[in-house]
């Protein structure tokens, strides 16, 4: 039976898995573009891959694994990056031991947990559905510090983004500002892991910026798409989800990458026709 | 020394009496562990227009860095207005290759420019001073791209976007500009356009630059050096046998294309073989 979308959102947990697509969506969009301009989509996946180890150690210990997760991709974005800071080009095989570390210690962790293990599915895979009002203060707060971070210094991560080796002999803070990035990029990555979980965090912070960047020159412009895009993938995917009865991260990636794929070849037929 | 030489330091020394702008002794500097440059001597004097050539992978492009700070010294003395690299790199305009620069970068050609008035630090982003907007659109002119500002840098021809970079250098107020490769990847006529960019830029600013063809720069720059892990400089317009042996090793080509205004010492070789050999070495490193 095919419900109408008013039906659809009447729900209370319809609505604030709506609410929380667009807030995510406002925070991967705007520090996706930022990820995929500065080429760190490896390092995200660490940073949301390594987070399952705080999701683990917290609930071993009984406290909220949302925290457990949020300190572990803090301490991995501070790790990674300094790594990349200093290994440059070979930083790569250290990023993904550190990644594996990060897994494997919530997987030892989450094993040692008696009773119910369930609903630790749901950070891997995501739980939209079951979003909290806890929840969506945390995602209100990260949209708004991505927003502010990016206002604030957007000059400068534009500098240290297209060219880290004139900045510095411009003595920007090409170091700091790159930490920093990084660590709001492991902030987003928390709050989006309620949505899609840690496994596909990586998927919805860049779909939506590489496929704006595809027709976009602009910066702020490819912000503001993939924001758009996001919002979009987000409530279409969870109407599909809600139809088929199936889950609803999956589905929302899903559409994601077929958009993607889908622009790509649009791109790629309107390069041919200018030549 | 030549005679041509003798006038040009006459000329320097009338422009500023005074200490040199670089001032490089015993510099040994490299990656990790491994020295790329060793026991490198080097001054440079307000008014100078440097050519440095040398074969890739001969550590031109890591002699640009040290000076600009990018690359620690691991043993020796490096001056740059009597200053640390990183206490006077604010008055070097920088143009690395472009290559290095990301193609698909998605920004304009202001954008690019205006990072040239960043102010250094942690700053907030500001709205445009008129001063800065002055300095930008100066340099555009400057460099003849004023009319590319609201391009795309990424749909530029490889002419172009140098020009946008030198634009970029330039709006720093640079007192030494410093260009890697400034021609690797543009065409021969847009080479001739850049070389007469810089030799107009050179009456009001020093420039160092350093290029793996001395065919191109060689008619351009005022004095020429060498720098293949060693470095031979003697502030002087001639290519000399010494900077061959450490260059290239090989003469032949240069030979073959003829070198209007240059001397040529005789040259003689007994282990050609070998020295190509080392040459084709150095390009793959």
């Amino acid at each position: 039976m095919i419900s109408t979308i008013g039906q659809v959102f009447s729900y209370e947990f319809m609505q604030n898995a709506l609410l929380a697509g667009v807030l995510v969506s406002i925070a991967c969009g705007v520090i996706g573009t930022l990820v995929v301009i500065n080429r760190i989509v490896g390092i995200s996946g660490g940073i949301a891959h390594a987070a399952y180890g705080g999701v683990g150690i917290a609930s071993y210990f009984g406290f909220d694994p949302v925290l457990g997760a949020l300190a572990f991709s803090l301490v991995s974005s501070l790790a990674m990056g300094l790594t990349h800071r200093k290994l440059k080009d070979r930083s790569d095989t250290m990023i993904g031991v550190m990644w594996a570390v990060g897994m494997a210690i919530g997987i030892i962790f989450i094993s040692l947990t008696p009773g119910y293990r369930a609903n630790l599915m749901s950070y891997l895979f995501g739980s939209i559905l079951a979003v909290s009002k806890t929840d969506i203060w945390w995602m209100v707060a990260t949209a708004i510090g991505v927003i502010l971070f990016v206002v604030l210094f957007y000059r400068m991560l534009l500098a240290i983004s297209f060219d880290e080796e004139f900045a510095t002999v411009r003595n920007l803070p090409v170091g700091t500002l790159f930490i920093l990035m990084l660590l709001i990029t492991g902030l987003t990555v928390v709050v989006a892991m309620r949505v899609v979980g840690l496994i596909l965090v990586i998927a919805l912070l860049t779909i939506p910026a590489a496929i704006a960047s595809m027709f976009f020159k602009d910066v702020r412009v490819i912000m503001l798409v993939a924001v758009g895009l996001g919002i979009l993938l987000n409530f279409f995917g969870l109407l599909l989800s809600f139809q088929l009865n199936l889950q609803a991260g999956a589905v929302i990636i899903l559409l994601a990458a077929a958009v993607y794929f889908g622009a790509f070849i649009l791109k790629m037929s309107l390069s041919k026709a200018k030549l | 020394m030549t005679l041509e030489t003798l006038s040009m330091n006459a000329k320097n020394k009338s422009l500023v009496p005074s200490d040199p702008i670089i001032s490089i002794k015993g510099l040994w500097a490299g990656y990790d562990a491994h020295p790329v440059l060793e026991d490198i001597h080097f001054e440079m004097f307000q008014g100078d227009y440097i050519g440095l050539i040398g074969p890739n992978g001969g550590g031109k492009t890591t002699l640009i860095k040290v000076i600009l700070g990018l690359v620690p010294v691991m043993r020796g003395e490096l001056k740059v207005w009597g200053k640390s690299p990183a206490e006077a790199r604010d008055r070097l305009g920088y143009v690395p290759q472009i290559s290095r620069s990301d193609k698909d970068f998605p920004i304009s050609v202001w954008d690019v420019v205006r990072m040239g008035r960043q102010a250094p630090g942690f700053r907030l982003s500001s709205r445009l001073s008129s001063k800065s907007k002055q300095a930008i659109e100066k340099a555009l002119s400057q460099a003849g791209v004023l009319n590319l500002a609201k391009r795309s840098f990424n749909q530029l021809s490889g002419g172009q976007r140098q020009r946008v970079l030198i634009a970029r250098a330039l709006a720093t107020e640079p007192d030494l500009l410093i260009l890697d490769e400034p021609t690797a990847s543009v065409d021969s006529q847009s080479t001739a356009k850049l070389y007469e960019l810089l030799a107009e830029l050179n009456q009001h600013l020093s420039i160092l630059l350093v290029s793996h063809d001395l065919m191109a720069i060689s008619t351009h720059v005022k004095t020429i050096g060498c720098v293949n892990r060693r470095m031979v400089y003697h502030n002087q317009k001639m290519v000399t046998k010494e900077m061959l042996d450490l260059s290239y090793d090989c003469p032949v080509d240069l030979l073959a294309h003829g070198l209007p205004h240059r001397v040529l010492h005789e040259h003689h070789h007994e282990d050609n073989a070998n020295s190509l050999s080392q040459y084709e070495e150095g390009k793959n490193d």
